[in-house]
């Protein structure tokens, strides 16, 4: 009697904080758009600046996580299979953007590439401009998705051992071989996880983005910036249309990750 | 091919695993590399391989210095204890990969799978994956994956031992009966004495990293050159700091020259021979093993006290 009594306890609670933190504001974003019907809703979505902010939002995490995705692997694979001197630094600093906050690296970044910069004036000597535009809204982007992969991959590396890769290398297999053919198909749906959780990251950054952009209007304003820009300017409509391609897109990413990942195997 | 091991020798921080071993295994023998557990024998094995690399000394596969070439390229074959099967692969696939990442034409690699599945009576298994498999079929299939690229050296890392006895024995026999089919020059890791005497050509008895003998196994049982060896290679009572194999006490109803007294404490009848256990003066356990003629005539029973005669023995320089 008490265990069921615990038990239903324990899902009404997980229920219950689910539905206020997390379904609540969520709904109240749907009603609220589509209050006046769908027509208003399309409207904010089709003005170019929204378009544009869109497709920018897009080519960035086109960029993003595919670099990532290999960065992410490259340094599973170096830190699990590989002894060289820095590699608990290195297992440290994998972790570093899900501690630092993004507008801490923006900040970073502004410093490195703006006018008195590191980089900064040697680039602008050279005519290529970082800061306000594309290069380092990748960059900041790339940034803060960077764990990711790595922290994916790495558990599933360790689990499944070396062996496999040991007997490709004595069966004549050279290291690339080995790679291709037993490695990566070992940590494929860890990879796969981690590019999912990478592309959910890249899609919803708002901080180190909102520093590097400038966000000048129809240029270099991703999605996230565009929702608050609408916000400010009191086209709630607008902003909140805008929120829920983005919310509809993180949740139709989740879910495909649900469904493509088997039942039983560790991700 | 024959294989060298010149002098090797190979450290892990503190521990000394390989301590300067030198060993020769003639082309097409079969090999047996025996010792405890941490003895070093797998990581002389895998060094062969060139899994790891040794620290000092040579190994040099048909005279050809190999102690620096990757492991693929030694053509070797390399059986896993725990099978390392290729879990996302089937059999067939398993068995095909490394004729797959040489490039050979399609249909040889199909040929050549089939004629080892047979081989190693998979045929009806080709399309299960490792999971699907019992130990013994997939340590079979690890065979099959180890000698389908023709490997000149075919190296076995306590292949039988994370088997139940039944299908190790049965593996153990079919090993053997396959070398002399396919005559590629094998060396295989045991802790199993039992398992080296019964299918191997020369055994190579390894202690605390070092090697302690090399020779065929009857020469190890008759002529051991130290305790260890005569200890670890069949079974030895220490009769008043003398080694004496059981099949070698006479027990004898009076006292004689260089006999000891001791008390029968148990009988066990093992078909045609029978075990004798006994306690000498000091409490020590010794083992008796007589033909079932010598013990029926003796009239031996539980309990009584005898004198036990060293019919050979060996003293070794501790």
């Amino acid at each position: 009697m008490r265990n069921l009594f615990t038990r239903l306890g324990l899902r009404v609670v997980a229920l219950l904080y689910l539905a206020v933190i997390l379904l609540g504001p969520l709904a109240i974003v749907f009603w609220r758009t589509f209050e006046d019907g769908v027509a208003p809703a399309w409207d904010a979505l089709t003005t170019p600046e929204t378009i544009n902010a869109f497709k920018l939002t897009l080519i960035i995490t086109a960029i993003a996580v595919p670099v990532n995705t290999v960065f992410g692997i490259v340094c599973a694979i170096a830190i699990v299979r590989r002894k060289f001197p820095g590699k608990a630094l290195l297992n440290v600093f994998i972790d570093l953007p899900l501690a630092l906050s993004p507008v801490v690296v923006g900040l970073a970044l502004f410093l490195l590439y703006g006018r008195e910069g590191w980089f900064g004036t040697w680039l602008s000597d050279h005519g290529i401009d970082v800061l306000f535009a594309l290069p380092s809204m990748v960059i900041a982007t790339i940034f803060v998705s960077l764990p990711f992969v790595a922290r994916e991959v790495v558990p599933t590396l360790r689990e499944i051992g070396d062996e496999q890769e040991q007997a490709a290398r004595t069966l004549g297999a050279t290291g690339w071989q080995t790679f291709w053919r037993i490695t990566l198909p070992s940590i494929r749906w860890a990879v796969i996880y981690g590019v999912i959780l990478t592309t959910a990251r890249c899609l919803g950054e708002y901080g180190a983005v909102a520093v590097v952009s400038g966000r000048l209007q129809g240029e270099t304003e991703t999605a996230t910036l565009r929702v608050q820009e609408r916000y400010d300017a009191f086209d709630l409509a607008g902003a909140y249309a805008i929120s829920i391609v983005l919310a509809l897109t993180a949740i139709l990413v989740l879910v495909a990750m649900t469904v493509i990942r088997p039942r039983g195997e560790a991700a | 091919m024959s294989i060298l091991v010149r002098n090797v020798s190979k450290r892990f921080g503190d521990f000394i695993a390989v301590d300067h071993v030198s060993l020769e295994v003639e082309s097409g023998s079969l090999t047996a590399l025996l010792g405890p557990s941490g003895s070093g024998k797998s990581t002389l094995l895998r060094i062969i391989a060139g899994l790891e690399t040794a620290d000092e000394g040579q190994i040099l596969l048909s005279g050809r210095d190999a102690t620096r070439l990757a492991p693929q390229r030694r053509n070797i074959g390399f059986v896993f204890q725990h099978y390392a099967a290729f879990k996302h692969m089937t059999v067939r696939e398993n068995v095909a990969f490394g004729l797959k990442v040489r490039k050979r034409p399609k249909e040889e690699i199909r040929d050549r799978v089939d004629e080892l599945l047979h081989l190693v009576q998979l045929e009806g298994f080709a399309h299960r994956y490792p999971a699907q498999l019992s130990g013994g079929q997939r340590q079979r299939m690890g065979l099959a994956r180890a000698l389908a690229p023709e490997p000149q050296v075919l190296l076995l890392d306590e292949p039988f031992g994370a088997l139940d006895a039944r299908v190790r024995a049965e593996l153990r026999e079919w090993l053997r009966q396959l070398h002399d089919v396919v005559h590629v020059t094998t060396v295989f890791v045991t802790h199993d004495q039992a398992e080296a005497m019964e299918i191997s050509d020369q055994i190579a008895v390894v202690n605390h990293g070092r090697l302690e003998q090399v020779g065929a196994p009857r020469d190890l049982y008759d002529r051991p050159a130290s305790e260890f060896v005569m200890t670890f290679v069949g079974d030895a009572n220490d009769v008043g700091g003398r080694l004496v194999r059981p099949h070698d006490l006479e027990l004898l109803n009076e006292p004689a020259d260089g006999s000891v007294e001791a008390m029968i404490v148990r009988v066990t009848i093992l078909g045609r021979d029978a075990k004798v256990e006994l306690h000498d003066a000091g409490g020590a356990e010794l083992v008796a093993l007589l033909t079932r003629d010598d013990f029926d005539d003796s009239g031996l029973w539980r309990g009584q006290t005898v004198w036990i005669r060293p019919k050979h023995e060996r003293a070794f320089a501790a």
